[in-house]
């Protein structure tokens, strides 16, 4: 945990897609640090699975189904939390898919679905929040949006295109967001956060990925080739290292960030 | 922590603006701090506020262009302490003029100052983390990353401290030294270093700069030094363990504009 400079004590915040890997870890991690958590994902059953364990030990969790690409349950979601709580102060845009695959190989229709969950989901909940947040909307107290980009927002890797691609879009609605809030004295702060390659479900479909398009013979070659050779490091982000700059990023000790990439990848792209 | 574990972290610069403010907020944090500037007086200033507030730490005058000064400078604080945690190398200089008005001294003094007391800085600082571990934080700048028309040798100061920070970083890692090195890039911050520099402009110059400046930060005002503090407070902590070679920028939409 974080030391009391980071808190997000008396704080709201929603986090989408948090049934699983950096959402749910970004869940815990900001409901042990004060925040009540509105913990968002289009699979129910997992996300409520986590909410009732936070909960039981003690922490304000409320979970909720939700399709980030539909702007409906956008809607429906942000009443819920007016519901809630009487305030909203920050937006973890974290629910997102991968598609993999060689580029001339990958469908129209691939890359519209990734778009939509990847890209539309950005948008809406950012159109949402803002409406929500600034100063003559319905919580009115200012905010903090965090919006999951990645590495591959900012570099290519082989097999990435479309993927990339989504989290490049992520980048730049990123920027753009964050100087028109700031003209217009919205007190709204808008960051991307990068990370590496992370130990999630969504880390080994990268691995699953390398051996499909045919740069490793086995997951296990493609992870030792990751690790030995992409990653200063030598190793795989934690959950726990991006639910950490999330945090950073939601709380007041970033207030003059906007606009910012926040990248956490063990060196990766310093290289 | 007890007192013997206590980690210690040594400051340049830190008798004023962003490093002082930087060195209560690591001292608020349990960090035994080593408040070096070459202004013995400033940071012996800074010392008696954080042990007002209850932290430790001491006072040293230090210049950061002097080569032997740095290897002793460390191996006394290992000496005492037992290690060296963390280094901020923050102290910097500026000058505002354009590049037909820079003399080659001024831009060496730059250099020097931004650029060398940083390699100077990590050098030194490897050979004692290597074994405990550790984390380092360059003060760089936006302007390590944009440029600005009347700040030639700052800019390229800047850029250097960028790029050398992610060869540290790598260098470290590849080694397998648990040493991280991240550079920081501060926009424009409320400190003597922009006041001084202003100051030497003629005073439509200076109004002139000063709106430049502040038509560009969306957010419509400078930093305070205890918003930059935070963002090396949490790249020396262990809550950016992952993050090594990377750039914190702080600067309230300037570089996303
Ligand atoms: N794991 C990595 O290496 C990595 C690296 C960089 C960026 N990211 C990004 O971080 C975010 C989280 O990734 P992760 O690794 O935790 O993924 P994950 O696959 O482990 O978890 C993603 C969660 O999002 C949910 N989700 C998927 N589609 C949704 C939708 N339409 N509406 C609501 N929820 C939906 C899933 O049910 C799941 O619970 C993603 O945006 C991802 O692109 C991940
Ligand atoms: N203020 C800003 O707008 C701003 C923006 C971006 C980056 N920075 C950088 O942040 C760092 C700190 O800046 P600040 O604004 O707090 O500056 P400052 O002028 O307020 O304080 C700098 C301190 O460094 C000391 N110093 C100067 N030369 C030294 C030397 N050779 N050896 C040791 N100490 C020396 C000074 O005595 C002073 O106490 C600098 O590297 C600066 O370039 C500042």
């Amino acid at each position: 945990m974080m030391s009391d400079h980071f808190s997000l004590q008396g704080k709201v915040a929603l986090i989408t897609g948090a049934g699983n890997g950096i959402g749910a870890a970004c869940a815990r991690c900001f409901a042990q640090s004060g925040a009540a958590v509105m913990a968002s994902d289009i699979n129910g059953e997992r996300v409520e699975a986590l909410a009732r364990e936070l909960v039981a030990e003690g922490f304000k969790v409320k979970a909720i189904q939700h399709d980030v690409a539909k702007e409906d349950d956008w809607a429906r979601v942000v009443d819920a939390l007016a519901d809630w709580q009487d305030g909203w102060d920050i937006l973890v845009n974290n629910a997102g898919i991968y598609i993999g695959g060689k580029l001339e190989e990958n469908l129209l229709s691939q890359l519209h679905r990734i778009n939509s969950i990847n890209i539309d989901s950005i948008f809406l909940g950012t159109q949402f929040a803002a409406s929500a947040m600034q100063p003559d909307g319905r919580f009115g107290r200012g905010g903090s949006i965090i919006n999951l980009s990645s590495i591959a927002g900012l570099i290519g890797v082989p097999g990435h295109s479309i993927y990339g691609a989504t989290k490049g879009a992520v980048r730049s609605l990123t920027k753009h967001s964050a100087v028109e809030f700031a003209a217009f004295g919205y007190g709204i702060r808008v960051n991307s956060l990068h990370p590496g390659l992370i130990a999630t479900d969504m880390g080994h479909l990268v691995f699953k990925d390398f051996v499909e398009v045919g740069l490793a013979s086995s997951e296990s070659e493609a992870q030792q080739m990751l690790e030995k050779q992409m990653i200063p490091m030598g190793r795989l982000g934690d959950v726990q290292d991006i639910a950490l700059a999330a945090q950073f990023l939601a709380s007041d000790a970033s207030s003059y960030m906007t606009g910012s990439e926040l990248t956490v990848d063990g060196g990766f792209t310093a290289t | 922590m007890t007192k013997t574990q206590q980690q210690v972290a040594l400051i340049t610069g830190a008798g004023a603006g962003i490093g002082r403010a930087t060195a209560i907020a690591l001292a608020a944090d349990g960090f035994c701090v080593v408040v070096s500037d070459i202004n013995l007086e400033a940071a012996t200033l800074v010392v008696e506020q954080i042990k007002a507030e209850g932290g430790a730490g001491y006072a040293l005058r230090q210049d950061v262009v002097d080569e032997a000064g740095w290897r002793d400078t460390v191996d006394q604080i290992v000496a005492s302490h037992g290690g060296l945690h963390a280094l901020i190398n923050n102290a910097g200089v500026a000058t505002i003029c354009g590049i037909e008005e820079e003399s080659l001294e001024g831009w060496r003094r730059t250099q020097s100052v931004n650029a060398d007391g940083v390699f100077l800085g990590c050098r030194a600082a490897i050979s004692a983390m290597k074994h405990c571990g550790g984390a380092i934080v360059n003060v760089s700048s936006i302007e390590g990353i944009v440029g600005d028309p009347m700040l030639p040798a700052y800019n390229a100061s800047k850029g250097s401290v960028r790029a050398l920070t992610k060869s540290i970083a790598l260098y470290c890692a590849r080694q397998g030294f648990p040493i991280r090195v991240n550079s920081i890039h501060p926009g424009y911050v409320a400190t003597p270093l922009v006041s001084n520099a202003l100051a030497e402009l003629e005073p439509s110059a200076a109004d002139e700069f000063t709106a430049s400046v502040m038509a560009k930060i969306p957010m419509g005002r400078m930093a305070e030094p205890e918003e930059i503090a935070s963002g090396i407070r949490f790249l020396v902590s262990g809550e950016s363990s992952y993050m090594t070679g990377a750039e914190l920028i702080m600067d309230g939409g300037y570089t996303a504009a």
